[in-house]
Formats: C-alpha cells, sequence, structure tokens
C-alpha cells in the first residue's frame, strides 16, 4: 500500500507537469473561439469564413449552444467572442455587448396548415395546453403538437416574455434546441406549432423547407416589419466579450459590424444596423 | 398408461408451443433489423460517391461530403490509442506476468477497472469537459475528445489484452526461466509475439467502440464541421455529424443516412477483422 | 519473484507507473464529479431534488423525480420487451437452429451489437417517431424511447445468454436426453436453471446499459420532464438531460446536472456490481 502511494504521487506530479505543458500550448495559437446563440450561428460562420480570407493566420471556430452558452463560456475563459440573441440583462454588465444585427421571432407551422395568423392569447391558450386542437382556431381537425425550446434559449425568453407566461406554465410535447432542430421538427410533423428567429425561418423557407411564418396580431412576420419596428417580438443580436476587445477581437467585431457586410446580413434575413 | 400418454400429449403440445414462440420472436427480431440495415443500405447508397468521402461538408453538412469529418475522427482516435495503449497494455502486462492474482494492487486496479467499464459515456463527457476542457484549458478540441475517449477505452483494453496473455501457455514462462531469460526478454521475445493477435483483435475492438461514441465527445471535442489544423482544434466526429445532421438540420437526412453507412460500413469491417483474429489465435491455440 | 535484476527491476517499476493511471483515471472522474456537484450537495438540502415543483433549473427548482422515472420506465420498458426476445434468440441459436443458420443468425445479432448508439437514434427518429405519430401524435414519446432501447440492448442480452448456455456442460444435456425429457422440458428444467446466474448477469448489465444510455435516447424520447401518464407521452431520461442541458448551464445549474451524472453513476455501479457477483458465484 505504501509503494501505492508513492507511485500515486510521482503520477500527480507527472500530471501536472504535463498540464501546464498544455496549457502553455493552447495559449500560443491564433484562433478565435465563438461560441453561443443558434440564432446567430449560420451568420457568423459566413462572417468567419469572409473574415479568414482577409486574415489567413486567424482561424474561427463557431459553435451552438443558446444565449446563456455563450455568455457562460466567455465569462469561464473558453470562448474569446459570445453569441447572445438578446439585449444583455442588468446583471450582465461584466460583459461588453456590440450589436451587429435586429431579428425577430415567428411562430411557425408547416406549411399544409391552412392557419395563417394567431394572437397573443390564442397562442399563449395553445403553450399552456388551453387548445389542444387545430380546430378551434380554425386549422384542420387533428391534435396540436407543441414544440418548445429548451431553457436558456434567449428565444425562450422573450417569447415567454411577450405572453407573459412562465416556462413551468407550459405544457411542451417536444424540447428542442436550436432554431434548425425547431424547423426540422416542423416540417416532420404537419400539426406541429414551433417559434424561431425570424431570420433562420424566412432563410429556410425560401430554400424550400415546407414552412410557414404566422402572423402575429396580423402583423406579418418579416424582415420589412421587423426592420419599422412593428413586429411586436423583436431583438438585437449581440457579440458579447469579457474584457474591452483587443488585437484580433476587435477586429473582428468591427468587420461584422462594418457596412460592406449588410448584404450577407440581409441575406440571413436579418436586418442590419447602421452603427452611425 | 393412459395419464403417462395425456401426460406426453400435453409435453408434446407444450413444446410445439414454445418452439413456435421461440421461431416467432426470432423471425421478428431478425425482421426488424434486416429493416433497420435496407432503410440505412437503401437511403445512403442514393447519397453515397466517391465525392462524399474525398470532400468536405458544405452548407451545414446538407451539400459536400466528409472528409474533414473522418479526418477529425481519425485524429480523435489516434489521441484516445496514444493516450490509452500504453496505459491498458502495461497494466494488463504487470496483472498477469509481475504480480500474484491476489495482491491488494492488482485487486484496487482491477476494481476500478471494473467500475471504469460500466461507467456511462456521458458521465465521461461531464467528467472529460469539466477536467480536460476546463480545467486544463484544453478547450472544445480533439485533444481533449481523445483523452476522454482514452479513459473510456482503458476498460476494454485493458481485459482483453489480460485475456490474451492469460492464453499464453505457462510452459513458455516456466521454459524460459529454466534457460534464464530475464523476465524482461521473456516478455519482448516469447509472451508479447504469442499474445500480439490477442492484443491487435482487442485494439480493434477499442477502436470500434471509440468509433461509435458520441455523447462522450459532446462537450469535449465540440462540433466544429471544418478540416482542423490542429489538435487543439475543434473536430467534429462521424458519429456526432450523424447526430447533428440528423437533429438540427433541415434537409439533413440523405447526408446523414449516407454518414450512418460509412460508419456502420467501417465498424463492420472493424468487427469481421477483429473475430477473424480471434479465431486465428483459438486455431493457432489447438495446433500448440 | 524473490530477486530481480535490474532490468526487471526497471520493467516492473516503469509498469506500476502506468498500471497506477488507471486506478488515477476512476479517482480522478469521482472527484471532478463530486467537485463539480460540492457547492449544490452543500448549499440545497438533498430533498429539494424530490420535492421542488419540477425540473426549472431557471426558476430555481430541481426536482429530479420526473427523469428518474422516466429513465427507469424507459429502460424496464425496454427489459421487458428485450429479455424475452433476447432468450428467444439465445435458446434458438443453441438449441433449435441447424447450425449453419445459427452461425448466420448469431453473426447479425453480432453486428447488431456494434451498430452505434446514435445510427439506432437515427432510424428511430427518421423511421419509428413518424409512424407513431400517425398512430398517436406526437410521436416522440416513452414508447419510441421504449423501442429503441430494446433494439439495442436486445444483442447484449442475447449474446451474454447465449455464452451461459453454450458453457452448460454437455452431460447435463445428454443426460437430460438420455432420460426422455422433451426439448422444452430439458430447456426449462436444465438447461436454464445451469446457465441461471450467467443469464441474470446478462440482463443486469443490459439495464445498466439501458439506464446510462444518451444519444439514442435523446434523439427520440420528446425530451420534456413530466411523468407520463401513456406510453404515447414524451419524456426525458437523466443522461439525455445532461446532454441536452450541460452546453449552457452555470452556477447551481450546472452543479446539479454533476449530481444527476453521479446518481447515473451509482445506479450503474449497484447494477454492475451485482452483476460481477453472480458472475463470480458462477465461477465459484
Amino acid at each position: 500500500m505504501k509503494n501505492c502511494a508513492k507511485y500515486l504521487l510521482i503520477n500527480l506530479f507527472c500530471l501536472i507537469i504535463w498540464a501546464s505543458w498544455l496549457t502553455s500550448v493552447s495559449a500560443a495559437s491564433q484562433r478565435l473561439i465563438v461560441t453561443g446563440s443558434s440564432t446567430v450561428a449560420p451568420l457568423m460562420s459566413e462572417i468567419a469564413r469572409r473574415f479568414e480570407l482577409q486574415h489567413p493566420e486567424v482561424r474561427i471556430d463557431v459553435q451552438t449552444g443558446g444565449s446563456s452558452r455563450g455568455i457562460n463560456d466567455v465569462r469561464r475563459g473558453i470562448a474569446d467572442i459570445g453569441m447572445v440573441s438578446r439585449a444583455l440583462k442588468p446583471n450582465e454588465d461584466d460583459l461588453h455587448a456590440f450589436s451587429i444585427a435586429m431579428d425577430g421571432i415567428g411562430i411557425i407551422v408547416h406549411a399544409s396548415n391552412p392557419v395563417r395568423s394567431l394572437n397573443p392569447k390564442q397562442i399563449a391558450d395553445i403553450y399552456t395546453g388551453k387548445i389542444t386542437h387545430w380546430k378551434s382556431v380554425g386549422g384542420p381537425n387533428a391534435r396540436i403538437t407543441v414544440v418548445n425550446k429548451a431553457e436558456g434559449r434567449s428565444t425562450l425568453e422573450l417569447f415567454l416574455d411577450y405572453l407573459q407566461l412562465k416556462n413551468s406554465a407550459v405544457k411542451p410535447h417536444i424540447i428542442i434546441g436550436d432554431n434548425a432542430q425547431g424547423i426540422k421538427t416542423v416540417t416532420g410533423n404537419p400539426h406541429a406549432i414551433g417559434y424561431v428567429s425570424i431570420g433562420a425561418a424566412a432563410y429556410e423557407a425560401q430554400r424550400g423547407t415546407p414552412i410557414r411564418l404566422l402572423a402575429l396580431n396580423g402583423v406579418t412576420a418579416s424582415v420589412e416589419n421587423v426592420h419599422s419596428g412593428i413586429f411586436p417580438l423583436s431583438r438585437p443580436l449581440n457579440l458579447i466579450t469579457s474584457r474591452v476587445p483587443q488585437g484580433i477581437i476587435r477586429a473582428f467585431i468591427e468587420f461584422a459590424r462594418s457596412p460592406q457586410l449588410y448584404p450577407l446580413i440581409e441575406a440571413h434575413y436579418f436586418v442590419p444596423i447602421d452603427t452611425d | 398408461m393412459r395419464d403417462n400418454q395425456q401426460l406426453h400429449t400435453v409435453h408434446r403440445i407444450r413444446d410445439r408451443l414454445a418452439q413456435c414462440l421461440i421461431y416467432s420472436a426470432v423471425f421478428l427480431v431478425g425482421a426488424v433489423f434486416i429493416w433497420i440495415l435496407a432503410d440505412l443500405a437503401r437511403g445512403g447508397i442514393m447519397h453515397l460517391s466517391w465525392e462524399f468521402i474525398t470532400e468536405s461538408p458544405r452548407d451545414a453538412g446538407r451539400a459536400g461530403g466528409i472528409a474533414s469529418i473522418l479526418i477529425s475522427t481519425l485524429l480523435i482516435l489516434c489521441v484516445a490509442l496514444i493516450a490509452a495503449v500504453p496505459l491498458a497494455w502495461s497494466t494488463a502486462i504487470l496483472l498477469v506476468e509481475c504480480m500474484p492474482a491476489a495482491s491488494s494492487f492488482g485487486k484496487t486496479v482491477r476494481f476500478s477497472l471494473h467500475v471504469l467499464a460500466g461507467v456511462p459515456s456521458i458521465v465521461f463527457g461531464l467528467f472529460g469537459n469539466a477536467f480536460f476542457s476546463i480545467y486544463l484549458g484544453l478547450g472544445f478540441s480533439i485533444l481533449s475528445g481523445g483523452l476522454t475517449l482514452a479513459c473510456m477505452l482503458l476498460p476494454i483494453l485493458t481485459s482483453t489484452a489480460e485475456a490474451g496473455l492469460r492464453a499464453v501457455p505457462d510452459t513458455y514462462r516456466l521454459s524460459a526461466s529454466a534457460l534464464g531469460m530475464t523476465r524482461t526478454a521473456t516478455l519482448i521475445h516469447l509472451i508479447l509475439p504469442a499474445a500480439a493477435p490477442a492484443l491487435a483483435a482487442g485494439l480493434l475492438l477499442g477502436i470500434g467502440r471509440a468509433l461509435a461514441e458520441t455523447a462522450a465527445l459532446l462537450f469535449t471535442s465540440g462540433y466544429v464541421e471544418r478540416m482542423p489544423g490542429s489538435l487543439l482544434d475543434s473536430g467534429r466526429a462521424l458519429a456526432l455529424h450523424i447526430f447533428d445532421l440528423s437533429m438540427n438540420v433541415p434537409g439533413g437526412d440523405m447526408p446523414a443516412y449516407a454518414s450512418a453507412l460509412v460508419l456502420v460500413t467501417l465498424l463492420l469491417c472493424i468487427n469481421i477483422l477483429a473475430m477473424k483474429l480471434a479465431y486465428g489465435l483459438q486455431r493457432w491455440r489447438i495446433m500448440t | 519473484m524473490f530477486r530481480l535484476i535490474p532490468t526487471d527491476r526497471l520493467l516492473i517499476a516503469i509498469l506500476r507507473i502506468f498500471a497506477v493511471n488507471t486506478v488515477l483515471v476512476l479517482l480522478l472522474i469521482l472527484a471532478f464529479l463530486l467537485l463539480e456537484s460540492w457547492p449544490v450537495l452543500m448549499q440545497l438540502s438533498l430533498t429539494r431534488f424530490v420535492t421542488d415543483t419540477s425540473w426549472h433549473p431557471l426558476e430555481g427548482a430541481y426536482n429530479l423525480m420526473p427523469m428518474l422515472a422516466g429513465t427507469l420506465l424507459a429502460s424496464m420498458g425496454a427489459l421487458l420487451l428485450a429479455v424475452p426476445l433476447g432468450m428467444s434468440s439465445a435458446l434458438f441459436i443453441v438449441f433449435y437452429a441447424p447450425s449453419h443458420l445459427a452461425t448466420l443468425y448469431k453473426r447479425l445479432i453480432e453486428l447488431l451489437a456494434g451498430i452505434p448508439s446514435v445510427v439506432f437514434g437515427f432510424w428511430g427518429l427518421t423511421t419509428l417517431v413518424p409512424l407513431i405519430n400517425q398512430w398517436h401524435p406526437p410521436g416522440a414519446s416513452l414508447l419510441a424511447a421504449i423501442l429503441v432501447l430494446t433494439l439495442m440492448v436486445l444483442p447484449l442480452i442475447t449474446l451474454t445468454a447465449y455464452t451461459a448456455l453454450a458453457a452448460v456442460p454437455d452431460e447435463l444435456i445428454h443426460n437430460a436426453a438420455a432420460l426422455g425429457l422433451s426439448r422444452w422440458g430439458m430447456i426449462s428444467g436444465v438447461a436454464l436453471p445451469a446457465a441461471g446466474s450467467g443469464i441474470t448477469a446478462g440482463i443486469i448489465l443490459a439495464a445498466a446499459r439501458a439506464l446510462g444510455e444518451t444519444m439514442a435516447v435523446l434523439m427520440v424520447a420528446g425530451n420534456v420532464v413530466q411523468y407520463p401518464e401513456t406510453v404515447f407521452d414524451p419524456i426525458r431520461t437523466l443522461a439525455a438531460n445532461i446532454a441536452l442541458e450541460m452546453a449552457y448551464a452555470m452556477g447551481d445549474h450546472r452543479a446539479v446536472l454533476f449530481v444527476s451524472g453521479l446518481l447515473l453513476l451509482l445506479l450503474v455501479m449497484v447494477l454492475s456490481s451485482i452483476a460481477g457477483f453472480l458472475e463470480k458465484q458462477r465461477h465459484a
């Protein structure tokens, strides 16, 4: 047993040396890690690709996981930049936010569903289980499959905030993570209802995915209405950092906010923000 | 006499019934599994082509292929094996060659391997995330994914190597010892070559296990689908690619089928190879 | 063993240093799980995991029971289906099938044992869930989870039962035949009792596998935290919960996820030590 302890000590010692070597190696490389909101991620991947063309020595990795992950990773130093698809909360003022675009949250159904518009009361009733059949809101005779987002997603927070619901009151049938998963779930189930980023939904619908954005209170869920501010559920898309950005991080954020990217942002059905 | 005959009939009926049930169960199992395999093959072959293997994924995996994913998978696998194989095999050698079976050290090692073998892969993922990614600061990288997998592979590599070494006849050790060979020389010149097929078969089983793993890699190697530039880049393993395509990419089912077909074919080849080696070993043992 | 020359001593020292690492890995895993879940284990009383309203980590409610129930229900349902099917398959291979068919069938089962969980999950998502959805929406449900888990543990049960049955000494079988026992009488009266502990150990290992399975269940179960009322209700299992929320969890929430990982580890450890005990009894 004494021998055992001796070998354990030697091992721990080696482990510490090895660990510090690994840490020093990882600090040396020229890499930007961007994590967070799945709403921003597709746009960010494209921006990162263009940035890499201009700066071949830099490598940018984009990963999704929700706005909370973006904040969390940046605070813990795992990511250099976080993507957050909402405004920062008061208890998050230790972080620096840079808006790159505006987006809305739209209700989506399958393209074969005849329902065109819902009001907030109906949506709240569907999500709390008071309305369970499409017939009650002028649709086909079928049970509604309620698709809700997992906690920690800012789309969920804003949606519940708008309907003034608590997540514990929602009676979902399927819980999804990324926007794309929500779109895929609704695509595969003709009687499902879900809510995702308008940008993501419009982008997919234009590529032929069978989904439709519903009008909310009679206001069409479109980029124009988000732009003019009459769509009730809209939000800024932010990049966040833990310190005042320097060097390559700063260059990247400035690049992401520069006017030359407006066409790209519009192609993803988001609304560019004029910095001036 | 009639009682006896009645009993006999009852037994016959019971026998028939059992046979019917067993045959129908087997038929059901076979049919379902052939359904799955046929589904995978049918869905995958349509999308599968040479370009699919040699191109990198574009448009979140809807277009392009899986080249960068295969490279990432290979790198994760290499890291895992480089880390796990020396540990596992030297543990096995120590347990078989240098330790009496009842020693406290041997018991401790064996017990911890037994426990490790039962740990669910998601728990390895939790550990890998907390230790490699955050505590050691490796972030989401091929290195932390590979090291997490290495922890997972330790039990299977050790137990297969141990079984292989134990299968080497004791006469080898006794004759070598009678010839005055050192233990080191015996090990290198006699025992390891004799156990080589078993070690290789165990290695292949470990590779198969590593290729199939998803949950442990979700929070350690991340899921960036690009060609990795170094071991510290995040890389997406093939199994994780299937997961992402099927869950998060509308219109991603076809490439997911094709990737699943590639993965299953790879695993099939590896398993057949491992079985061949194990079979060859059996024959070899009969001959000596 | 008694007097070792320097090279041998060196070899053994090196081997020991490597071997200690395997122990170290287990210690590290336990240490980190405990370390990460420590804040919550200290702050919250353990009863909160049972008495909170439900699982709403952002509202500070950490009831693990619905997910534990979901995990247990899915695993037990899968075992209920897989044990008869797996046993039949093993009996078929050992006692019923002609030898070439037995080999073929065994190869098929071995092939299935190697199919990764994510592929089963993918198949469940694209084939099973739409089928169940047509029958009774929403499709992603406890039933889907049970069926996918059944497919995953079935090869394991079949192969362990096969090994145990094949290890029954031939004399026993021949004696039974000589006594004029019918085939089923021989199986139920002689073969199954003789292979009993081995088969039970295999079933327990399968249960451990089903409890810890993550990806396949995550893909087909719907992931709603609730006590299911029918098999068509969606559920979330402990392992799927970790995979789903780990990415963004912070503070107490993250610690509770590590607690659930610890819980899962303990469940599986208890099961696998029972299996190990049974194995030992069989060999004794």
